[in-house]
């Protein structure tokens, strides 16, 4: 009879017969456990509701249409106006870029870390990598001022180094460990007979990599690059600092612009509390929170999805 | 199927292996540049005045003690609240949570908290601790608001440390009469103490890099001394390496490059800190 609980089951009957003496300092212990246990809930709720609140009373004065789609944000003149296209495009150029770079660089890298390189190289690769995740962001933006933004500026011609297009170069950067530590865990799930059996009908290593191993990854991958996207849109200090900050919207991501993260931190700390720029910021970090929520969910799917793909 | 012949296949497979490798080099090369330039560039700048001295002219003399103390008592603040609340959710997911849909919401929000924008912690902290709960631009909305943004990492570790505890342990604890709770506190979280550290560890260095939240909720970027209490406003590296980098005109170019390569430091080495953690216990388990 006993052999058939399962060790969880057993510790509560267990642990039923032991509740017969009071043990007062236990039960506070563990009502605490269960509140810290369901304080990640109570932060996230928070976030929605803090946002919602201080957020939406925007569209009272700025309907949605002209919020989404206005293509003016001047947040002090008579009247105000609160379009966020520009910071809307910014952020789709910026993330284009870094998306276009560090795609096909993070796959290729972890293809190259789990399936070809020796143990000896990956042992000197693997804490670049971790490095590379460990630098800050305001690190990343002052080398990008310092070093990629007159590069940049000299190579393309152009007016001023502070871009988009710089701006997604560094993102690419900051992207890429989680791109090729996610693909990489992908592609080291696909099981070993996979390879073997190619092999066996006569594949060269490559042709493995190619036809069995990436496609038998292809939805770790796939959420490997939605991860990256999501850091690329959410990232703050980079873009205000190396984005350059325009105001118009870019038609080129050679274009100095002003990603949806630098225009909340460049201007909440003018804003007046409750006032309407900064209903309209808190409405921006809603838009911010809402896009990085569905990237964060779908990827979560998409990776639950590989686990069980191979799991027998 | 038209067979190729051997030597194109393997000349294709010659190339794509190169493509891969040059695709590495273009991770690795960044990094080392990066790294050298700043200590290359920073060096110079380091002396003992400027690493205990508090700063003058805007930040164009003088040294960056305040900014450091500042970056450490964020560091401590923050871990203070998402240590014990991290450690003490994974021991609820691990040992008390049942599969319901309670659970799955939980496991559902970490997720999503680890994916939540910086700049949007910064939004939720000025909202909720300075401005609702009135603790103003202060050391103490800052620490907490980076203890949001830390906890889904600390629980993850935490969570992940105990599930790595074999759970024979804990059923011959729980099968000699100790309580679920004496069985934490006495076995479970002894054993994976190390791996709650390392995640500790980790987060620390986090919030020590983290500007966007604390730009919002109560870095200054000149204080003549130290802040007294929680409740006082703060200079912290991130900040003043961002406020002296894109808003100081004529800052002395090796006076940034030095806030830099102090800030990397003290980043860097609390990762090296906590991969030493993790191998050195890593090589213990593997002597018993």
């Amino acid at each position: 009879m006993l052999e058939q609980l399962s060790p969880a089951t057993a510790a509560r009957e267990v642990e039923k017969n032991l509740r017969r003496r009071w043990r007062p300092g236990e039960k506070f212990i563990e009502s605490w456990i269960f509140l810290a246990g369901i304080l990640t809930i109570v932060i996230l709720l928070g976030i929605i509701a803090l946002l919602l609140k201080e957020g939406l009373p925007i569209f009272l004065d700025t309907p949605p249409w002209e919020f989404f789609f206005g293509t003016k944000w001047y947040p002090v003149s008579d009247p105000p106006t609160f379009g966020i296209m520009p910071f809307f495009m910014a952020t789709l150029w910026v993330t284009l870029v870094a998306t276009a770079i560090s795609v096909p660089v993070g796959v290729a890298c972890a293809a190259y870390l789990s399936e070809v390189a020796p143990a000896e190289v990956r042992e000197v690769v693997k804490p670049i990598i971790e490095i590379l995740a460990g630098i800050p962001s305001v690190v990343m933006g002052f080398i990008g001022l310092m070093i990629l933004s007159p590069l940049v500026q000299s190579t393309f011609n152009l007016n001023t180094g502070l871009s988009g297009l710089t701006a997604g170069i560094m993102l690419s950067l900051m992207s890429l460990p989680i791109i090729i530590s996610v693909s990489e865990d992908a592609l080291r799930a696909v099981p070993s007979d996979f390879r073997q059996a190619a092999y066996a009908l006569g594949a060269t290593r490559w042709e493995t990599i190619w036809h069995v191993s990436i496609p038998g990854a292809l939805s770790g991958i796939t959420a490997a690059i939605m991860l990256g996207v999501g850091r690329a849109i959410g990232e703050t200090m980079t873009v205000l600092m190396v984005a350059g900050g325009a105001l118009a919207i870019p038609v080129s991501p050679t274009e100095p612009m002003m990603p949806m993260t630098a225009a909340i931190a460049s201007g909440i700390g003018n804003a007046v509390r409750g006032g309407l720029q900064y209903q309209a910021l808190f409405a921006i970090g809603l838009v911010l929170f809402v896009i990085t929520l569905a990237v964060n969910l779908v990827a979560d799917r998409v990776l639950e999805r590989q686990k069980r793909k191979f799991t027998r | 199927m038209k067979a190729r012949s051997i030597s194109t296949r393997q000349l294709s497979q010659r190339a794509a292996f190169s493509l891969i490798i040059v695709a590495t080099i273009i991770v690795v090369i960044p990094v080392l540049v990066i790294v050298l330039q700043i200590i290359l560039n920073g060096a110079g700048a380091i002396s003992w005045d400027f690493l205990t001295q508090a700063p003058s002219q805007a930040g164009k003399s003088g040294g960056i003690l305040p900014a450091i103390v500042g970056t450490f008592y964020l560091m401590l603040g923050t871990i203070v609240f998402a240590l014990p609340l991290g450690v003490m959710a994974g021991i609820y997911l691990t040992e008390y949570a049942r599969d319901n849909w309670l659970t799955r919401l939980i496991n559902l929000a970490i997720i999503n908290l680890a994916g939540v924008p910086s700049i949007v912690y910064g939004l939720f902290g000025l909202g909720i601790f300075v401005l609702l709960f009135h603790f103003g631009m202060s050391l103490l909305s800052a620490s907490l608001t980076l203890a949001c943004q830390a906890l889904a990492m600390t629980v993850t570790t935490s969570r992940e440390a105990i599930l790595a505890v074999p759970r024979e342990y804990t059923e011959g604890s729980l099968a000699v009469g100790a309580t679920r709770w004496q069985t934490i506190r006495h076995l479970v979280l002894p054993q994976a103490l190390p791996g709650i550290i390392t995640g500790a560890v980790l987060a620390m260095s986090r919030a020590a890099g983290e500007t966007a939240p604390i730009l919002v909720v109560g870095a200054a970027f000149l204080l003549p001394g130290l802040p007294k209490s929680p409740f006082e406003q703060f200079m912290a590296l991130p900040y003043h390496l961002y406020t002296v980098a894109a808003h100081v005109p004529g800052m002395p170019k090796s006076t940034v490059w030095g806030v830099a390569l102090v800030l990397l430091v003290v980043v860097l080495s609390f990762n090296v800190l906590a991969t030493i953690i993790r191998l050195r216990t890593r090589q213990r388990r593997l002597n018993v």
